[in-house]
């Protein structure tokens, strides 16, 4: 099959704002080349996260990388995060060109 | 109590949260206005400083030190205690305590100003300097638990942040230039400030708003914890002040900065450093009651210890 999207797994974090350098310096240390941060809002089951002052905000961090990274650094975050803060882990399939930049 | 704009701004965002209100200061209309609040404070001490011999200061500012690292050990034994929080949760809260509110002191500055009462121009200094030592100390005390992570790179975020960077930043641009170097920056720094705490003001009753909401959890030990400390300590600051020979205008914002709460350095510290602590127990009782009371009935009340004690 000849198609110019290669397959890679598209990992979302949503996450407390305060995790925002913990995560970056995480997925650095595994080896993913790059990612993607918006500020989001919503609410869970510990209740509503308005994102109106600093202390409240929340991100949504992205990451786009094969199985095997994607596994590694949801592994060490739920590890390391999960007990303490608010976090949603999701996992999908995407396609992406220029595969070379998403080892 | 005291009708000032500042504080039924304040009333109108709690209003619009208790009904439910689809107001929203725009995110970043509100990082804005922070910005623009510790550059005015910044740059409306560093004026004034520039008159003063700097010398006569450092005796002052080691003092004020002091007082922002002892006040979190007595925040942490009646945490401890009479409260009945557990070692880091105390630690915590012992650290919002010990360290400082920016909008709390903005709205004591604006509070004297509207009475014509003068003050010191250093104690914008003091805001500064008294950001830092209540989140060490906070974190030496959970420490003991062996919680915490490492001093270091958190002393550089906090040191870094914006606050403790605009307010030192503003203070030494306002004494470089002196009032005729800044006369041009007046109408924005100085004639809009007041109107732009107001602003402010608004969005902070909405988030108060919402963490009233939150206040069970918190309970009635903290919730009379987050009432009784501000005065105590208050009361102690303006004591400070006195005794290190400021104004009634200037133990007033020592007592006001002693009492106050940060809602801001101290929260962001702790979710990083200290990550098993409940910001659920934390930002209810200082948002919700503490800041509150600071503004509409603490700030009267420190003025008339300063005044007694000056007597």
């Amino acid at each position: 099959m000849d198609t110019p999207w290669h397959a890679r797994k598209l990992l979302t974090i949503i996450a407390e704002s305060s995790l925002e350098r913990s995560l970056i310096a995480e997925v650095r240390a595994a080896g993913v080349s790059g990612y993607t941060i918006a500020e989001v809002r919503g609410g869970g089951a510990g209740g509503e996260r308005a994102g109106d002052w600093e202390g409240e905000r929340s991100i949504e961090f992205r990451v786009i990388c094969d199985q095997a990274l994607a596994d590694r650094v949801a592994d060490r975050v739920m590890r390391r995060y999960a007990a303490n803060y608010a976090l949603v882990l999701y996992l999908t399939d995407v396609g992406v060109r220029r595969a070379e930049r998403f080892p | 109590m005291s009708l000032d704009p500042v504080i039924l701004f304040f009333l109108l965002g709690i209003l619009a949260r208790l009904v439910r209100s689809d107001l929203r200061l725009p995110e970043p209309l509100y990082e804005a206005l922070s910005v623009y609040l510790l550059l005015a404070l910044g740059l409306k001490g560093g004026v004034e400083l520039a008159r003063h011999p700097l010398a006569a200061l450092l005796p002052q500012t080691a003092a004020v030190i002091l007082m922002g690292c002892l006040l979190p050990v007595v925040a942490f034994a009646l945490l401890r205690r009479p409260v009945g929080l557990d070692r880091v949760n105390a630690a915590a809260i012992a650290a919002h305590y010990g360290s400082v509110s920016v909008v709390t002191f903005a709205a004591g500055v604006a509070w004297l100003e509207a009475r014509a009462i003068a003050f010191e121009p250093h104690l914008a200094l003091f805001l500064a300097v008294l950001e830092v030592p209540g989140i060490v100390v906070g974190l030496l005390l959970a420490r003991g638990a062996g919680a915490g992570a490492a001093l270091g790179p958190l002393l550089r975020e906090v040191l870094a942040g914006k606050s403790v960077l605009l307010l030192l930043g503003g203070l030494a641009i306002g004494a470089v230039l002196g009032p005729a170097g800044l006369k041009s920056t007046a109408p924005l720094f100085v004639d809009l400030f007041k109107g732009a705490l107001c602003l402010f003001m608004l969005e902070l009753g909405l988030v108060t708003g919402r963490q009233l909401g939150q206040l069970r959890h918190a309970g009635a030990r903290l919730v009379a914890f987050a009432l009784v400390v501000p005065l105590l300590f208050g009361a102690v600051g303006a004591g400070v002040g006195g005794l290190i020979g400021l104004s009634v205008g200037g133990a007033t914002l020592l007592g006001t900065l002693a009492a106050s709460a940060s809602y801001i350095a101290a929260p962001a510290a702790m979710r990083v450093a200290l990550p098993e602590a409940d910001p659920g127990l934390s930002l209810p009782i200082v948002l919700g009651v503490s800041f509150p009371f600071n503004v509409i009935v603490g700030l009267d009340a420190y003025h008339a210890f300063a005044a007694l004690l000056a007597r």
